[in-house]
């Protein structure tokens, strides 16, 4: 094997671990602050694509409609969410998880009645090609590597050094501190609802040029977000980066090795283990008291 | 909820059924009959769920995983057997292993109903998108090709001594709707025996359950083989009644659709989600031959609505409210008969009075 | 004194949540027919050290010996299964099931449906419950539920009976009529009492086991560890008086 090969195959896995961790940290954020798994989640990222959509062909630069319009439409969007629906459930697990599958289903229903059931305009991938030796990278995805990176990091900042951060902290460690915070602090629940929403937003639109919008995109998501937000375990960052990771590189080296189905199945399988050796996931056990 | 009940409702509810059966294909037209036993096969699918979930509390947002691998099964082994007997075998067989292999992770890992709620519903659109992509050739089990996206054509029921006689639609009518009868009547008796009981108890306390001595893994499990057995034979009437099987039996919509239907019929009782299972299929029926509203728009708007207004399900609400309606009506008597005897005990005093 | 039979001991018996030592090295016997008492001030480690003993979670290190079978690490199920009756703290009843199945639930383990039937009767009155037969256990009043869960462990008729603060939350009449039932119980079944209410202990128990901070700190009867002044600080430094009640 040649070195440009292993450098185009490293890179390529390392684009699955970031993309893997892009689509699952908005999920990851509300999961660990609430204990509520957002079945809508898929379609914030819908809503994210389709905003950066329309506002690039409505004339807005199109780096400004991903890094600042998409987040906060959807982050908005969120917040709506939390006061109308959300905030009549805490306390009741289930159904928060059955009125977001609701609000997956409308929001679908809502986006196919307003723009048509087929690909809505797309828009190109800004950027070219880069080349290593005879192999090609896509300079988008080394640029998309590069902002997940910068975008753990922004997070990890605010818990780190946020008010919100603090309580983010807290509540991630003890599970009691969660309920009971829904009753003491409801604006902290909005905001880290509106949150989630915009990082979820964020990356639909990043992730608009190269797959298109559809209304029904954001079930190519949600599997692969769940089982990484649900193998991380509560802990925001260290949950979901080390679960991309291992999920990203294990559905990687496999799909390299023996193609995409397999490498899909071979995720599904690593998820499947993972989680009957930690039930609480991997910060369940290790990572404990990261971020 | 109560455990210690007796079969009277269901008896009447399956006696019902079975007039319907009966007269059903005399008065309606063959094109409502094959209709019918598409709603039939769902309305077994609700029946599994409204077991799994309803009864065993077990938060199973994929039960169409079994579904589909129940009619996927069947299509391969019938084209591969020709016998339709056996294929019905194997499906069913098929989806108790998958559902044991799946469910002994889940609960000897003791995951916890969330996390359960999000892997059952990971597992099947996993399903689903792996099937998508067998549409090559080499994608092949036996003599059968799994086709893809455009999926398998399955092969129509057959008799079993017989295998050249193969059953006309209403006949198959008739087969799908005896099947939804007798698991109906099985899964009522089932949840009055101790195992049925010991189960509905691990539901309203796990712990409580574990501390009495019952092993709840084990009981957890073998109700989850049971549920995706009944939604196996759910998906090989489904096949049966829309002629082939594709991978979308997999998809989101589906898996939604089925918890909807439990959620709008009332968890807790058998016949509300079958119910629930057959007035959405001719709800959604009704709004597909229009374009102007959507139906995920109008599945997403019923969920949440019965979410958070009527989180029970419309056949516990009904059934309380007619149980205080009667409690009311007998208040109501006795009082009146309270006070009728001091009326007349008053006249009496007063006519003793005058005397 | 003829102590008979071991029935449970535990042999260095820990358990450490991250830095905290719960339980810590516990040595603890119990002989046949013995009523003993668990005391000891909020965070001694009395209740984990009984969530150790019912299999509710499993302890780090050490074991627990049950009439000669290792059961640490063992599921609860598991440890019931040996004939052991447990109660917790928290009334853990079926909240959404009649009072009547409740107890049925509980004797339909051991036996078969008619003699399960004949039980679950004969408890329902020995217990005095049948004025609350067929009321949802989850309306009622907390007493009561605590009623019905000792119902649950007494028609097991267990020879081993662990209780966690069973008087929690009683009115005056109940804790003495819950007195008399566990003493019935004695007299054919081992007890483990774990409880806070001194009142209650001294109508019960002959020998008493003192926790202190993850340790057995003494065991001697209620009227050795009262006059005796270490035992007298602790408990004076959670609560005054609270030995002399």
């Amino acid at each position: 094997m040649d070195l440009n090969l292993v450098i185009a195959l490293g890179i390529q896995i390392i684009y699955g671990i970031a993309n893997l961790t892009l689509i699952s940290l908005g999920l990851a954020i509300i999961f660990g602050m609430m204990r509520v798994i957002n079945l809508a989640h898929g379609e914030f990222i819908m809503l994210g694509g389709y905003t950066v959509v329309i506002s690039t062909n409505a004339g807005v630069n199109i780096w400004i409609s991903m890094l600042i319009v998409a987040p906060v439409v959807v982050g908005v969007i969120g917040v709506l969410v939390e006061r109308l629906l959300i905030r009549w459930l805490y306390g009741r697990m289930i159904d928060t998880l059955l009125a977001t599958w609701g609000l997956s289903l409308l929001l679908i229903g809502l986006v196919t009645s307003i723009f048509g059931a087929s690909t809505a305009t797309t828009i190109s991938p800004p950027l070219g090609v880069v080349s290593i030796g005879d192999y090609t990278s896509s300079a988008y995805e080394l640029l998309l590597i590069g902002i997940t990176v910068a975008l753990c990091l922004i997070i990890f900042l605010t818990l780190k050094l946020t008010r919100l951060g603090l309580i983010a902290r807290g509540t991630m460690q003890n599970e009691e501190m969660a309920s009971a915070l829904g009753v003491s602090t409801p604006r902290i629940y909005m905001l880290t609802f509106g949150f989630g929403a915009a990082i979820s937003g964020f990356a639909g639109g990043l992730l608009a040029p190269v797959t298109g919008v559809l209304p029904t995109i954001g079930v190519a998501y949600i599997a692969k977000s769940f089982i990484t937000v649900i193998s991380g375990g509560a802990v925001i960052l260290a949950g979901t980066v080390s679960a991309s990771a291992v999920l990203g590189g294990v559905n990687g080296i496999v799909s390299f090795l023996t193609g995409p189905t397999i490498g899909e199945v071979a995720l599904l399988f690593a998820a499947i283990l993972l989680l009957r050796l930690m039930p609480r996931g991997i910060t369940g056990r290790f990572f404990r008291k990261g971020l | 909820m109560t455990i210690f009940r007796d079969m009277r409702a269901t008896f009447t509810i399956a006696v019902i059924g079975i007039l319907f059966m009966v007269l059903a294909p005399t008065v309606l037209e063959l094109f409502a009959i094959i209709n019918l036993t598409t709603a039939i096969a769902l309305a077994m699918l609700a029946l599994s769920l409204a077991l799994v979930w309803g009864y065993g509390g077990i938060l199973c947002f994929g039960q169409t995983a079994f579904f589909g691998v129940g009619a996927y099964a069947y299509t391969v082994a019938a084209i591969n057997s020709g016998d339709a007997a056996t294929a019905i075998l194997i499906a069913v067989v098929v989806a108790i292993i998958f559902a044991s292999v799946l469910g002994y992770f889940m609960f000897y890992g003791r995951v916890s109903d969330v996390y359960l709620a999000v892997i059952t519903l990971t597992v099947s659109l996993i399903l689903f998108s792996l099937i998508r992509r067998t549409s090559g050739p080499e994608y092949k089990i036996g003599d059968a090709l799994l086709g893809g996206f455009n999926g398998v054509t399955a092969p129509p029921l057959n008799l079993p001594w017989d295998r050249a006689y193969f059953l006309f639609p209403e006949h198959v009518f008739y087969v799908a709707m005896a099947f939804l009868i007798i698991a109906y009547v099985f899964t009522a008796w089932l949840v009055r025996t101790k195992f049925g009981r010991v189960v509905i108890s691990i539901k309203e306390n796990e712990l409580r359950a574990e501390l009495l001595g019952y092993d709840i893994r084990l009981y957890k499990l073998l109700i989850f083989m049971i549920g995706a057995a009944i939604a196996g034979l759910g998906g090989v009437l489904f096949c049966n009644g829309v002629g082939r099987v594709t991978p979308d039996v997999f998809n989101l919509y589906n898996s939604a659709l089925t918890i909807i239907w439990v959620i709008v019929g009332g968890r807790g009782t058998l016949i509300g989600p079958v119910l629930g299972a057959f007035g959405i299929f001719y709800l959604t029926s009704a709004l597909g031959t229009q374009s102007t509203i959507n139906n995920n728009l109008i599945l997403g708007i019923i969920l949440i609505i019965f979410v958070l207004a009527i989180p029970k399900g419309l056949v516990p609400t009904v059934r309380d409210w007619m149980i205080e309606r009667k409690d009311r009506r007998i208040q109501r008597v006795r009082e009146r008969r309270i006070r009728t005897r001091r009326t007349r005990s008053s006249t009496q005093n007063a006519e003793g009075a005058g005397e | 004194m003829n102590k008979g039979e071991i029935v449970l001991e535990t042999r260095n018996l820990s358990m450490h949540f991250g830095g905290v030592r719960a339980v810590d090295s516990v040595n603890f016997t119990i002989w046949e027919n013995e009523l003993r008492c668990l005391i000891g001030p909020n965070g001694a480690g009395k209740s984990t050290f009984f969530k150790c003993l019912t299999g509710q979670i499993r302890p780090t290190s050490g074991d627990i010996v049950i009439r000669n079978l290792q059961v640490a690490g063992h599921q609860s199920h598991e440890i019931s299964s040996l004939g052991v009756g447990i109660k917790t703290q928290v009334p853990n009843v079926f909240d959404g099931l009649s009072t009547e199945e409740n107890i049925w639930l509980s004797a339909r383990r051991w036996h078969n449906t008619a003699h399960a039937n004949r039980l679950t009767t004969q408890t329902l009155d020995r217990l005095d419950l049948g004025g609350i037969r067929e009321k949802t256990v989850g309306r009622l009043a907390h007493g009561e539920r605590q009623w019905v869960e000792l119902g649950m462990v007494v028609v097991t008729e267990p020879w081993l009976v662990l209780l966690d603060e069973p008087t929690a939350g009683m009115t005056y009449e109940e804790t003495l009529r819950t007195a008399d039932l566990i003493k019935t119980m004695n007299e054919t079944a081992t007890l483990i009492v774990v409880e806070h209410d001194m009142q209650f202990i001294r109508m019960i128990s002959k020998t008493v086991t003192l926790f202190h901070e993850g340790k057995i700190l003494m065991e001697d009867t209620l009227e050795n560890i009262s006059s005796n002044p270490v035992a007298r600080e602790i408990y004076l430094g959670q609560r005054s008086n609270k030995l002399e009640q």
